[in-house]
């Protein structure tokens, strides 16, 4: 289960000064659901996640993520979560079957145990082929694969997954879906990221609407239409969030 | 701390590290064939410059010769010069190097000095900065100056005295040194600047790939979501930067060792040219023989170097990791090549000796007291004092890696 309470994420910089990330954002997900976490670039979605994922420390507020609270136990928190994200790389001078390994000994699972969940893992994800190929020679499908194994290589209760099929072609992109479909299947807790509306409606239990950094409207989607009287999430959104930029001013004509 | 963490990082790093050709090329493979390429292949040319320049028999021309016959009769029958007519554009001459030097002797030179008239100078005109110009000039100045010894003589004999009168006393220095120490002071400035060198440039390649590489590649983020604690990802990755700074100097070393021995086979017919002048007793060396290096002083080198070797892959690290790409890193570390070599420089002038003031300085301390070492002398109490302070600075460069890794302006800079 992940329960957030007033996240807030200030950051300081010298050009933009004081920048609150994700202001006060509060919402709950429990295991076997998916939460979409819906929101345009730098609406403060990947900061969220990276709060839970303890990569990131709050400013204020605090989360309970699969019964540890990210302030007081990261390192507990981590050993229960698997994150993955366009910006989670695989190393390519190792092959697939090493970097199971490297990430399965850093979580701290026995040889044998290891041994067994990696056969288990390339069995369900058909990577027998090029379980012993150096990652640097993989094509997309191949990395996504072995992406999702390490992120599922310690059998964690939460999953976090920040735009996972951002720059993948169609295929690729459905396998992640299914993906994240089977994992709520297996009653864990899921937290997925994107702007991509059909996503959103294709696997998500709860939509929270995020933008500027706070959390603006969250339900089913069922429920959201009721509440805008409107079926099209893309419609919804742009509602939730305040209107559509003005347009650029049309050149004069000649 | 856990240690089955960092040692699970070490492993992982150093299994990637040596499939990484590029670092592999620039940390180890280069230095360790160039180097005694650069060492060796420079020294043999410039000794075969110098040895050429002074086979060259010079061609020399005198102008003003009618005023002294009897020198110029010495300078004709003179092997070390070759006398050449003076051609109209002498000193385009020179500089083309068709003449190496040209004399020019005062008017009516010999009648002037059997007047006993104070001659004036004569002058000698060469190409300063070219070899074989400077030294057609030394040998014509040495020529000239013994002619001046026998008019003096002659001049003593008129009035009935001997050399002796002008020169009552002769001056001659004899070395004491054995042949090891006199190794020491000469190689004693460059040891350590290579060692230095290397350490350094042995550091930052790894470093900048497993920071601001690992970044670049998105492989950074990958790991902090692992349930690893930053100091130990910190002390992985750091011993790994050690094993590859230690690993280059140690390559490097150990390829200049074999060279030297090869060198000395192949130049002197024997295995180490510094056995000859050993053999020969501490009176001194055996003429031509290299000087050697005191096997002991190089030990107490390397020890000496490991807290700098620390300091340097803790500084390479916190630098690379601060960088957002590794074309950053490089720019970062690049120019801190040149600030890390001016200690050993300035250690390397003449003068600048072990104080407890300069034995506080990092990296000029170890340059100084490395030139003690590899002479043969253990200033004990420095020693302890520099090893001290460069493992206390070792320790704090440590300690900023790790804040470094804390700080997520650093680690999710974009």
């Amino acid at each position: 289960m992940i329960a957030a309470h007033g996240l807030t994420k200030v950051f300081r910089d010298r050009r933009r000064g004081e920048f609150r990330a994700v202001d006060d954002v509060s919402f709950t997900v429990e295991p076997g659901r998916i939460y979409g976490l819906l929101g345009a670039n730098g609406a403060g979605k990947t900061t969220t996640l990276r709060l839970l994922a303890t990569l990131l420390r709050p400013t204020a507020g605090t989360a309970e993520v699969a019964g540890r609270d990210i302030n007081l136990d990261p390192a507990g928190v981590r050993a229960r979560v698997g994150f993955l994200a366009t910006s989670t790389a695989l190393y390519g001078r190792l092959t697939a079957r090493e970097t199971l390994e490297y990430f399965g000994r850093l979580h701290g699972l026995a040889p044998d145990v290891l041994r067994a969940r990696i056969d288990l893992l390339a069995d369900e994800l058909e990577m027998h082929a090029f379980l012993d190929r150096r990652c640097d020679s993989f094509s997309t499908g191949m990395k996504q694969k072995t992406s999702i194994a390490r992120t599922l290589v310690h059998d964690p209760a939460v999953m976090i997954f920040d735009e996972p099929t951002l720059g993948l072609d169609v295929m690729a992109a459905r396998a992640v879906v299914r993906f994240v479909r089977a994992c709520r299947d297996r009653g864990k807790t899921v937290i997925y990221s994107t702007h991509v509306m059909s996503e959103v409606e294709k696997l998500c239990d709860v939509i929270g609407i995020i933008h500027g950094g706070r959390l603006r409207d969250e339900g089913s989607l069922a429920d959201l239409r009721a509440r805008h009287g409107e079926t099209d999430l893309e419609e919804i959104f742009v509602r939730v969030v305040g209107g559509e930029p003005a347009p650029p001013p049309l050149l004069p004509p000649r | 701390m856990n240690a089955a963490h960092i040692w699970i990082i070490y492993r992982k790093e150093l299994r990637d590290a040596l499939r990484d050709r590029r670092t592999l090329i620039s940390s180890i493979v280069v230095p360790t064939l160039l180097m005694p390429l650069l060492l060796f292949g420079v020294g043999r040319l410039m000794q075969r410059a110098v040895a050429e320049a002074r086979e060259d028999v010079p061609a020399v021309a005198v102008l003003g010769a009618a005023g002294a016959p009897t020198l110029m009769s010495r300078l004709a029958v003179d092997a070390r010069v070759r006398l050449v007519p003076v051609p109209a554009d002498w000193r385009e001459a020179i500089a083309a190097k068709r003449l190496r030097a040209v004399l020019e002797l005062p008017e009516r030179l010999e009648e002037r000095l059997r007047a006993g008239e104070a001659a004036p100078a004569i002058r000698i005109f060469h190409y300063q900065g070219e070899l074989k110009s400077e030294n057609g000039a030394r040998v014509a100045e040495r020529i000239v100056t013994e002619h001046r010894e026998r008019v003096v003589t002659e001049r003593l004999a008129a009035r009935g005295l001997g050399p002796d009168a002008v020169r009552p006393f002769e001056v001659r220095r004899e070395n004491v040194a054995p042949p090891e120490k006199v190794g020491g002071n000469l190689f004693g400035g460059l040891v350590p600047y290579f060692i230095i060198l290397l350490c350094f440039t042995g550091a930052i390649y790894p470093a900048m790939d497993i920071t601001a590489g690992e970044k670049e590649r998105g492989t950074m983020e990958t790991l902090l979501c692992s349930p690893v604690a930053r100091v130990d990802l910190v002390l992985g990755k750091f011993l790994l930067v050690l094993t590859g700074s230690l690993a280059s100097m140690f390559f490097v070393v150990a390829s200049m060792a074999g060279s030297a021995l090869l060198g000395g086979v192949l130049l002197f017919g024997g295995p180490v040219p510094g056995a000859a002048a050993a053999a020969a007793g501490p009176a001194g060396l055996v003429p031509g023989a290299l000087p050697t290096i005191d096997p002991l002083g190089l030990a107490g080198v390397f020890a000496m170097v490991l807290p700098v070797a620390v300091l340097f892959s803790a500084v390479a690290l916190t630098v690379s990791l601060f960088a957002k790409s590794y074309k950053e890193a490089q720019s970062y570390l690049g120019p801190l090549i040149v600030v890390v070599l001016v200690p050993g420089m300035i250690a390397a002038l003449p003068g600048t000796e072990l104080t407890a003031r300069t034995a506080l300085i990092p990296l000029l301390n170890l340059s100084l007291v490395c030139k003690e070492m590899l002479s043969g002398s253990w200033p004990w109490g420095y020693i302890a004092l520099i090893f001290g302070s460069s493992s206390l600075y070792a320790a704090g460069a440590l300690a900023l890696a790790v804040r470094m890794f804390n700080r997520e302006d650093v680690l999710f800079r974009s």
